[in-house]
């Protein structure tokens, strides 16, 4: 894009968000989209009446998830900057929905993949944003 | 769905992710060997698949027909998107990613052994 700076030799770590250990959080990620989304999807096309807020939440997480595997196939910085938004939201929305699915069991009458903490998946949805979070700050931009 | 069949392929699936997790741990990149045998498994996942789209056509079928089959399609791609990815990083990283997809391929062999145990006639 021509309205990115100059590429700096300062920041070789960031060229690496899509590499290595990222490439197995990008597959991971990736199942994560594929599960929630087609989940939500389901939830929203055959019964959406039964618990609009508890399926809508399913196709967002979905989304979340969708964008942070974009986030880490781009890398680079601005893959980088996508990533950790979408997994900030995702740390935020699995301690939300799953504190909420616990409070009022009556909203969520069907699991969403943030339900109980992610405990339908091996609580995985609630680990996967902390190691996520972790990877994108180890490849911070360095000055120098 | 085929009972041997899906035992098989969960059996080969944990065998294979142990071999996958080990390698990962020893530092070593996916050779020849692991990509064929992904491939093998795949093999095997897609006659488990086809096999369970046919049964779709005789007689019952699942409650949640389309679930079942939005778990069929993720069932069938996985081997291969992970064979991709495991490709694309010859590092230890591209063995966790095949230990990974070995894992995570009996929960939706068991998840699809679920769904179509509840049948409407």
């Amino acid at each position: 894009m021509p309205d990115s700076p100059a590429p700096q030799r300062s920041r070789p770590a960031d060229s690496a968000l899509n590499t290595g250990f990222g490439r197995v959080l990008l597959f991971v990620y990736a199942l994560g989209a594929l599960s929630a989304s087609s989940r939500g999807l389901v939830q929203v096309i055959t019964h959406f009446a039964e618990a609009p807020l508890a399926y809508l939440l399913s196709a967002f997480a979905g989304l979340v998830y969708l964008v942070a595997t974009v986030g880490l196939a781009i890398g680079g910085e601005r893959g980088r900057r996508i990533a950790l938004v979408s997994c900030s939201i995702e740390l935020v929305g699995v301690l939300v929905v799953g504190t909420l699915s616990v409070a009022d069991a009556v909203a969520f009458p069907d699991d969403t993949v943030w339900s109980r903490y992610g405990s339908g998946y091996g609580y995985v949805p609630l680990i996967l944003p902390f190691v996520g979070l972790w990877w994108i700050w180890r490849h911070r931009p360095r000055p120098s | 769905m085929n009972g041997p069949l899906s035992v098989a392929t969960i059996v080969v699936a944990l065998v294979l992710a142990a071999w996958f997790l080990l390698r990962a741990a020893l530092n070593r990149a996916p050779g020849r060997p692991e990509l064929i045998a992904t491939a093998a498994l795949g093999v095997l996942v897609a006659v488990l698949v086809v096999l369970a789209v046919i049964g779709l056509f005789d007689g019952s079928r699942p409650s949640e027909t389309a679930t079942f089959c939005g778990y069929l399609i993720t069932t069938i791609a996985f081997a291969p998107v992970a064979l991709y990815l495991a490709r694309m990083e010859p590092t230890r990283w591209g063995n966790l990613i095949l230990g990974v997809a070995c894992l995570v391929l009996p929960v939706l062999v068991l998840r699809l052994e679920q769904i179509a145990s509840v049948t409407v006639a």
